[in-house]
């Protein structure tokens, strides 16, 4: 495969505004049933922005990192609420992790997975088992490290990623929410799907067929 | 079917917005220069004065930006509809209102909130302003009372603020204003009932759905469902409801006093606020408690959700000195 450099990482925020904005109105629905209702929303805004900041800039000039911290930025200010701070510090931190590199290699593209993971995880002080995008998250980037230790390609690392974000969105269902606005509610958050997680699968499977 | 709203563009309703208030309050209010949604108070700021900047999600109104002014809140960062703001407009504020002697951070209890706020002091901190916060947590619905640090800030913010922003205005200490504080979020207790939801701009969607006889006890501003759900009851009933939760945690003797705010949701309209309020002053009167003053009105709203909330604010000489100071603000003004 070839690296992926500044070029393929702005498609793939091309391609998780476009995965958001047509998943925006299940997210809000999701985020209804326990929650404001505007998760889809947030993201939409916040992916939106992104794109719209990367477009601006000369990829030629610029590195990976450079590039995340723009996204990262102009979805921070486009968005605020708990999505912002969130999603903001995953791109920070995964900016932080390719630093230095002008394009990235499979290894690079797993570690920016985890930082992200860790970095949603460091930002929300959420663990696993509290209902939130953390339980897509970290299993996601636990499977993505996996599989490239046992030597699978990148898509098959991501694809692995995919798969457990899925289950582990899924498995929110028999989660009482212990973070954020539906942990007010007890045992009334079972039975439903985090919304936070929900958008994780949905971010997380653009990366994947982006950047296959 | 989408609701019926008077907007143009439901993804520029809080700008629009913003600038229709500008219009209307020129002399109490300016936005700083390169970021509209910071709110600041054309008279409130100044040397040696503690800064006070309040803030969150839009669709409160009058909360938050309705109490920057003379006397209460020095600023307001402006979040999109049931969003917190981004750091950088909290930022703004702090930069805008610092006058030396600390910048106070008061919201109510998201997580949201807390994540951009606490960002935006993290940065504050590296211009050299010193940031404290103090989270309000008034609505007794949301969590059980031991847990008081979780409850959700909600109406009682009134109250709350106007404490801080009167002891900012006396020019007390930054331990001062921040023990005041805290103090009167330990005094101020709400409870809400909702009949119908909301629905916001962007998706003029019902944001929960609600049986036309029933209500919800301890729902949430922005619609988060609350501890109970029943078939709608008599205005007596209902506050009596939240009245014996407020009074069972307040444990007021006779002869305190409290001052109340009943609080409309949005489309609740005062007929109904004030049959409620004939009814708190029935039952403190029953127990010897004296009503010291009384609001009723659109305090904190959530859009056009029918329904309404109750706050007591536990006096003492103190608080009760700091809710008369006077105060001039954009939509709210005391003494």
């Amino acid at each position: 495969m070839t690296a992926i450099g500044t070029a393929e990482l702005k498609t793939m925020f091309v391609a998780i505004a476009a995965a958001i904005e047509a998943d925006k109105d299940r997210l809000c629905q999701l985020d209804g049933v326990i929650g404001d209702a505007d998760h889809g929303i947030a993201m939409a805004l916040g992916f939106n922005a992104a794109r719209d900041a990367l477009a601006a800039l000369d990829l030629v000039a610029i590195e990976p990192t450079a590039l995340l911290n723009t996204a990262a930025k102009s979805f921070l200010n486009a968005v605020g609420a708990s999505s912002g701070p969130l999603y903001a510090t995953a791109l920070m931190r995964a900016a932080a992790a390719v630093k230095g590199k002008a394009t990235l290699a499979a290894d690079d593209v797993i570690a920016m997975v985890q930082a992200m993971a860790q970095g949603i995880k460091d930002r929300g002080k959420a663990e696993i088992g509290e209902k939130t995008m953390i339980d897509a998250w970290q299993p996601a980037a636990e499977a993505a490290a996996a599989a490239h230790a046992a030597g699978k390609s990148l898509a098959e690392s991501l694809q692995a990623a995919l798969t457990a974000a899925e289950r582990g969105a899924e498995a929110t269902k028999d989660m009482i929410a212990a973070k954020g606005r539906s942990s007010r509610l007890g045992e009334r958050s079972l039975g439903h799907i985090d919304p936070g997680a929900a958008s994780a699968v949905t971010v997380i499977g653009a990366m994947r067929s982006s950047l296959n | 079917m989408q609701t019926k709203k008077i907007i143009n563009d439901g993804n520029r309703s809080v700008d629009e917005m913003l600038e229709g208030i500008l219009a209307a309050h020129p002399r109490h209010l300016r936005s700083v220069d390169g970021s509209p949604r910071s709110i600041i108070a054309r008279d409130g700021p100044r040397p040696g004065k503690v800064g006070l900047v309040i803030g969150g999600g839009s669709g409160h109104e009058p909360t938050f930006l309705g109490f920057v002014g003379k006397g209460l809140a020095d600023a307001a960062a402006i979040g999109n509809v049931f969003a917190s703001p981004p750091p950088d407009p909290i930022l703004e504020c702090a930069k805008a209102v610092s006058g030396g002697a600390g910048v106070l951070f008061m919201y109510g209890n998201y997580a949201g909130d807390v994540m951009n706020f606490d960002m935006a002091a993290e940065m504050a901190a590296m211009d050299d302003i010193e940031v404290r916060t103090v989270l309000t947590t008034d609505d007794v619905a949301s969590a059980p009372r031991d847990q008081r640090q979780k409850r959700r800030g909600v109406a009682g913010n009134f109250f709350i603020f106007k404490a801080a922003g009167a002891a900012c205005e006396r020019m007390l200490s930054f331990d001062e204003v921040e023990r005041i504080a805290r103090k009167a979020n330990d005094h101020t207790f709400t409870m809400g009932v909702a009949l119908s939801p909301c629905s916001l701009p962007q998706t003029r969607r019902p944001n929960f759905e609600i049986g036309a006889d029933e209500m919800e006890i301890g729902m949430g501003i922005h619609g988060e469902p609350g501890i109970a759900r029943g078939k709608l009851r008599t205005a007596d009933e209902i506050t009596d409801e939240m009245l014996d939760r407020i009074i069972a945690e307040m444990a007021p003797s006779r002869g305190d006093k409290v001052a109340v705010l009943v609080n409309s949701l949005g489309s609740t309209p005062l007929m109904e606020l004030y049959i409620m309020n004939r009814r708190v002053k029935q039952r403190l009167d029953d127990i010897g408690v004296s009503v010291h003053a009384t609001w009723v009105g659109n305090y904190c709203t959530s859009l056009e959700m029918a329904g309404a909330s109750l706050t007591l604010e536990h006096l003492d000489g103190e608080l009760q000195t700091l809710l008369d100071h006077p105060c001039d603000c954009a939509m709210f003004r005391a003494g």
